[in-house]
């Protein structure tokens, strides 16, 4: 089961991967770099479909992509946190880095989760509780179902809000 | 129902009345990216099945952020943006052109009333120019550049009011803002428009209002725009004011005319201090340029406090000039020469060290005092460096003593 690994508020997208690294197009130098400045040791303790979870405001700053790609590129499975800046919200939907907002959460590091993407649900195996997600607009669930803007733009050649 | 100057541009848009809230679909009027956003934003235009640009006079590539190329991978990504331009027909700025908002001003790309799309956090810097303008990532701009269209929740609006007619001493738009920063946090108008109103925003310049609508994004607004109201433009143009009566989810108001000279402490731009309070802090380095403060009035404020002085010894200077035409026109009055001459060293229009890729990254424990928008750990390159934000002339001031200033 996948486990978490907590970080705090107002994690800036600098942090998540620094400006002098997003020049490129290497997904994979991404992933080698994430996290960084924060968290030297992130790439000992994290195991592919890890989770990460934060508190408020995670991913404010910069309005680079390649925060949300270097994250999915690392293996992170899903990204919980109480809110998001709304760029980094939008581009993670967009690239098919699933996020969950979840206000109320308390998760702590080493806590197993089991995630229900669609449904918004999350079960804090370590805790014993259950968490839901603030409901997202139909167009973003459909982008995130269909794993990114690319392949929802393929499909329906055009946005559909209804 | 009455309505905010963001509900107003995009009914404008839409087709019909539309209230903070509601999604809608809108037409862009124009859109931009950059050499750190535009490589992804093309890749993905190409996945989706781009063929052609949905408009090729709407879009707009600038290579800012690391220009000239510092490396060969950085070199090979820019010409990617140039084959591109030349494919598809759209506009490409090249090195020196300047930074991609102040190209995209310089160049009327945008224009009071309309919706922008930049592929860059500080694209509410428009704002200035009573336009709806946004921060999208890259796979958004490329679904722009192939539909000419985006999705967007109508924003609710926090009004914020400068009181006051005179502003004290020394004290600029970058102050102002600074304050607001302080007040709604660096979270405190997420989703938020910011509507900027009141007798000491009227009589700013628009570089002055750029400073105000630029710093919305340190508050992780969605939008930042100043009522038009004073607003003086070369060329006629439609005003959009809120009406009387329009729904605020907040408002704010602050005495303009009592506010004393602001600085960001390291990490965070919300951790604001009056300068007084950090006066005699030694640094190591002055940097002014930038989106937020790289423009002639930046640059005159600090050739005023350095004209036949000499900065610190010790403290090294950088100066990059926003565009080309700023360039152009500090060159012609003196401001150049007054600050080469003080020690400063000029460095070619563009994002210079402002986000670390080059072109003067601070090293390990040395304090940066710069006229940028943000201070987070590692922003220019160095996580072992810190970075105080103050406005140009705080900046020219502390370099003149080496330490921190009141100007
Ligand atoms: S000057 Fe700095 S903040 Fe402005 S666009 Fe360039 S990197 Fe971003």
């Amino acid at each position: 089961m996948p486990t978490s690994h907590v970080y705090g508020n107002n994690i800036d997208t600098d942090r998540i991967i620094p400006g002098k690294y997003t020049k490129t197009l290497d997904i994979a130098s991404l992933a080698e770099h994430v996290m960084e400045d924060l968290d030297p040791d992130f790439h000992k303790k994290f195991v592919a479909g890890d989770i990460i979870a934060a508190g408020d405001n995670f991913g404010c700053g910069s309005s680079r992509e390649q925060a949300p790609i270097a994250l999915k590129a690392a293996g992170v499975s899903v990204v919980i946190a109480k809110f998001y800046a709304r760029i980094f919200f939008r581009n993670a939907i967009n690239i098919g880095l699933p996020v969950l907002e979840i206000p109320d959460h308390d998760i702590e590091t080493g806590d197993e989760l089991l995630v229900d993407l669609l449904a918004g649900i999350v079960k804090n195996k370590t805790k014993n509780k259950t968490y839901s997600a603030t409901k997202m607009p139909k167009v973003m669930l459909d982008i995130m179902q269909e794993g990114g803007l690319v392949n929802y733009l393929k499909k329906n050649k055009d946005y559909i809000l209804e | 129902m009455p309505q905010t100057i963001a509900e107003k541009i995009l009914s404008n848009h839409a087709g019909k009345k539309v209230y903070a809230g509601e999604l809608c679909i809108v037409p862009v009027d124009g859109c931009m990216a950059t050499d750190t956003t535009a490589p992804l934003a093309i890749k993905a235009f190409k996945e989706m099945g781009g063929t052609q640009l949905a408009d090729k006079n709407k879009f707009h590539l600038i290579i800012d952020h690391a220009a000239p190329a510092p490396n060969e991978r950085i070199a090979n990504l820019h010409t990617l943006m140039r084959n591109f331009a030349k494919e598809y027909g759209c506009s490409l700025y090249d090195i020196g052109s300047g930074i991609c908002h102040q190209v995209m001003v310089d160049n009327q790309k945008v224009k009071p009333g309309d919706i922008f799309m930049g592929a860059d956090s500080h694209t509410p810097t428009y704002g200035a120019l009573n336009a709806f303008a946004c921060g999208v990532g890259s796979t958004d701009l490329a679904a722009v550049m192939l539909t000419g269209k985006i999705w967007l929740k109508v924003p609710q609006t926090i009004k914020v009011i400068l009181h006051g007619k005179k502003l004290q001493l020394g004290v600029s738009g970058k102050d102002l803002v600074l304050e607001v920063v302080k007040q709604l946090t660096i979270s405190g108008a997420t989703y938020h428009a910011v509507e900027y109103h009141g007798e000491a925003v009227e009589q700013l310049s628009l570089s002055q209002r750029m400073v105000l609508c630029n710093m919305v994004a340190e508050m992780g607004a969605k939008t930042g725009i100043v009522s038009p109201k004073g607003l003086q433009l070369p060329y006629a143009f439609n005003p959009i004011d809120a009406e009387d009566d329009a729904v605020y989810s907040r408002v704010i108001e602050i005495d303009a005319s009592s506010i004393q000279p602001k600085i960001a402490i390291p990490n965070s731009p919300d951790d604001v201090h009056d300068v007084s309070r950090y006066i005699g802090t030694k640094i190591n380095y002055a940097f002014i340029g930038t989106c937020t403060n790289g423009r002639l009035d930046d640059l005159q404020a600090a050739a005023k406090i350095l004209k036949g002085q000499k900065i610190a010894e010790g403290v090294r200077m950088v100066i990059a000039p926003a565009s080309k035409q700023v360039l152009i026109d500090a060159l012609q009055d003196g401001t150049i020469q007054t600050l080469i001459e003080a020690g400063a060293t000029i460095i070619n229009s563009g994002c210079g060290p402002c986000v670390g890729s080059h072109e003067g990254v601070p090293g390990d424990g040395e304090i940066v005092i710069s006229a940028a928008n943000r201070n987070f750990k590692g922003r220019m390159g160095n996580p072992n460096a810190s970075i105080y934000l103050a406005s140009p002339a705080t900046v020219a001031m502390s370099a003149l003593y080496g330490q921190i200033t009141n100007p």
